[in-house]
């Protein structure tokens, strides 16, 4: 087991590198803007842009920046300087992180919270009313772009915009130790948009993943036993459904928590997403790169901690 | 086997309701096992063994299943039980054993965790109580270090552990009746011995009554007490095991006995398959079911559907066949001389005639002929 831990994690920070490498040569080789046209402006002299050039350290070839690069990263923790507000990538990085996790978690509990019950009453019902009901309303959910959900529920509920306005619209977001109460507020619309389409999405896969574990012989044994049928299906049924569900779920928390972009563009949150196409409008590589880098940290490890819940919950993966 | 029976079947139906039709899986079967007793179901898949075993368990009611008939087990009628009366017979007094041993444990918990929860289920005991019955179980069960493989997982256990853990699961609450469908028929030849010994021990000692059902005579030869032989989901041969090996009387159960190897068979004497395939359960033939298999189908066959009705001198005897019984004892006989199905058709053919005429002092004033066979 601890020859798996290690040997994933290993594996986890080459891929990192990887990730590191490609999107350093992406946005340096072929770049969007000069930073150095950007920064010092059109009619600006010669000497300035080289100076500018030198101070960014654009002055070396590109091997030689990603060496100093990752070499910051590894030896200071140092993902470099912003090159428009100059401060360091890891500061804009850690103050934006609370807001996206905010967002992030606490769309995950909902999601969870509302997809997982209704797939096991969808497919210990199946065929019921309720059934059909849920797999529709999912399948709309499903089906509709975050952004145009998004819209529409600011359309409804946001204060001062919408039809019903009650709850905080676009812009009100705060921090968590700032005001607690207005941090949940602000967040219920954001939640709503990501969890609803996120819950479809579960509920029918674990509806799916739970109507395939109910057809097995040892549901057939557990029922011959005397089980309880809330046991049969809670404990034998679910605990097999739950697993593909587990995996989905480890990658989509790492893919969120690497920033959320259309749901923070939209509620003008400013988490690692917004941060992250702010960037790239600037074409500041340094910000660009070390969102991007964190954003394939949170996959990676995400990946890693289901791999390992996996032989938690499976003891067969457990003995190779 | 004067007593009340201890499970009584009495015209069995169970029928699904498909998109392709109603398929009759158990179409009017009737069987009993007394206390303590064995009986030996056989017949091919499809032919509804399990699905009337699953019935007593009460594991094939669903929206799409229509089930008539009474299964009286132990003074109660297991088809009227509510839901909650039910779960309290299963796994309680009414146990069962299934052929896939890997895939009727669960893969994700411990051995001992699925035993303790048998237990508990049905006895108000601490989990200490419940876990040594277990452990106490699987040793009966002849699992090596009981106490150690209780935390052990299903895919750690060989096949035959496997369903040795499975007969200890049905046999923690002390069952009356224990139901064995194909117990044997994912192991090795070997494995299946001991297992079907094992099984034979445990009922000397604990004394239930089992039913096993299986596709096999030869699983069913030693151990069982009764034998009732099933096809397109009714009984057509029933008997007592060593009547039934000695005068079988339905030509299915002919073709099952021919089809198995004997070591006691002359070597030269090939293996007979019946021919065919077990009929179809939503438009089943019309008069008797297995005469489009039958090498001995007369016309009336196809049109008459046969009762099950005692052998004569032999009321523990009954089948479901149309032939009369000369020519039944007749063309057993001369199969068991190992003569071809094609010889025995003359005869059977011959013989209904003759029955057919009433006596024909021909046919007796020729003893001597080609065809006679000592009654």
């Amino acid at each position: 087991m601890a020859a798996f831990v290690i040997r994933r994690i290993l594996w986890g920070i080459v891929t990192l590198v990887a990730v590191i490498f490609v999107t350093f040569l992406l946005f340096r080789i072929f770049p969007g803007a000069d930073p150095v046209t950007l920064l010092a402006g059109k009619g600006a002299t010669p000497e300035r842009e080289r100076f500018i050039r030198q101070e960014l350290g654009l002055n070396h070839s590109w091997i030689v920046q990603f060496w100093l690069y990752l070499k910051g990263i590894v030896l200071h923790g140092n993902l470099g300087f912003s090159f428009f507000t100059e401060r360091p990538v890891l500061g804009e990085i850690t103050a934006a992180l609370p807001a996206t996790v905010s967002l992030t978690v606490g769309a995950a509990v909902l999601w969870f919270v509302i997809g997982i019950p209704v797939g096991i009453l969808s497919a210990i019902r199946r065929g019921s009313i309720w059934d059909r009901a849920a797999m529709t309303v999912s399948l709309t959910f499903v089906s509709m772009p975050v952004f145009w959900f998004a819209l529409i529920l600011i359309y409804l509920f946001a204060k001062s915009l919408g039809l019903v306005s009650f709850l905080p619209g676009p812009g009100s977001y705060v921090g968590l130790t700032a005001d607690p109460v207005h941090w949940f507020t602000s967040l219920i619309l954001p939640w709503l948009v990501l969890a609803l389409t996120q819950a479809a999405i579960y509920s029918r896969l674990l509806r799916g993943s739970l109507l395939d574990a109910m057809g097995e012989d040892y549901i057939r044994t557990a029922r011959a036993k005397g089980l309880r049928e809330r046991t049969v299906i809670m404990k034998h049924g679910v605990r097999s459904a739950i697993t593909p569900v587990l995996t989905v779920f480890g990658i989509d928390l790492g893919g969120l928590l690497g920033g959320a972009v259309i749901t923070e563009k939209i509620f003008s949150i400013h988490g690692v997403g917004l941060l992250n196409i702010t960037a790239i409008g600037n074409s500041d590589f340094p910000v660009i790169q070390g969102t991007t880098v964190l954003a394939a940290a949170f996959v990676v490890i995400a990946n890693i901690v289901v791999d390992i819940l996996y032989a938690y919950v499976d003891p067969r993966v457990r003995v190779q | 086997m004067t007593e009340a029976p201890l499970l009584e079947v009495e015209d069995l139906r169970v029928h699904f309701s498909t998109d392709d039709g109603v398929v009759k899986a158990v179409d009017g079967a009737s069987y009993s096992v007394a206390a303590g007793q064995t009986l030996g179901i056989v017949g091919e898949s499809g032919s509804g063994k399990s699905v009337s075993s699953l019935t007593a368990l009460g594991l094939t009611r669903g929206r799409n299943t229509a089930i008539s008939g009474r299964m009286m087990f132990a003074g109660r009628d297991l088809l009227t039980l509510d839901a909650s009366k039910m779960r309290q017979v299963r796994g309680n007094d009414l146990a069962m054993i299934f052929q896939d041993p890997l895939s009727a444990l669960h893969p994700f918990f411990t051995v001992g965790n699925q035993l303790i929860e048998a237990v508990r289920s049905h006895r108000d005991v601490s989990k200490a109580q419940a876990r040594e019955r277990a452990v106490e179980l699987l040793g009966l069960a002849g699992i090596p270090d009981p106490a150690g493989r209780m935390n052990r997982y299903p895919h750690e256990f060989s096949g035959g552990m496997r369903q040795r853990v499975m007969i200890a699961m049905a046999l923690l609450n002390e069952p009356k009746l224990l139901i064995a469908d194909e117990p044997t028929t994912a192991l090795d030849v070997t494995v299946q011995a001991q297992i079907l010994a094992l099984l034979q021990d445990l009922q000397d000692r604990l004394g239930m009554a089992i039913v096993i059902i299986t596709h096999d005579l030869g699983v069913v030869a030693e151990m069982a007490d009764e034998i009732a032989v099933m096809y397109a989901g009714r009984i057509v041969e029933r008997a007592p095991a060593r009547e039934l090996f000695a005068r079988p009387q339905h030509p299915y159960t002919w073709g099952l006995l021919k089809s198995i190897p004997r070591l006691d068979n002359p070597r030269e004497e090939d293996l007979t398959p019946i021919p065919g395939r077990p009929p179809s359960l939503i438009n089943r033939p019309s008069g008797c079911h297995f005469h489009p298999r039958c090498p001995y189908v007369q016309d009336e066959h196809r049109r008459v559907d046969p009762v099950l009705t005692p052998v004569a001198g032999n009321a523990e005897h009954e089948v479901a066949c149309l032939l009369p019984a000369q020519a039944r004892n007749a063309v057993w006989q001369a199969l068991s001389r190992g003569e071809s199905v094609q010889q025995a058709q003359l005869l059977a053919r011959d013989r209904a005639r003759v029955a057919a005429r009433g006596p024909d002092p021909a046919a007796s004033a020729d003893p001597g002929g080609p065809l006679e066979v000592q009654p």
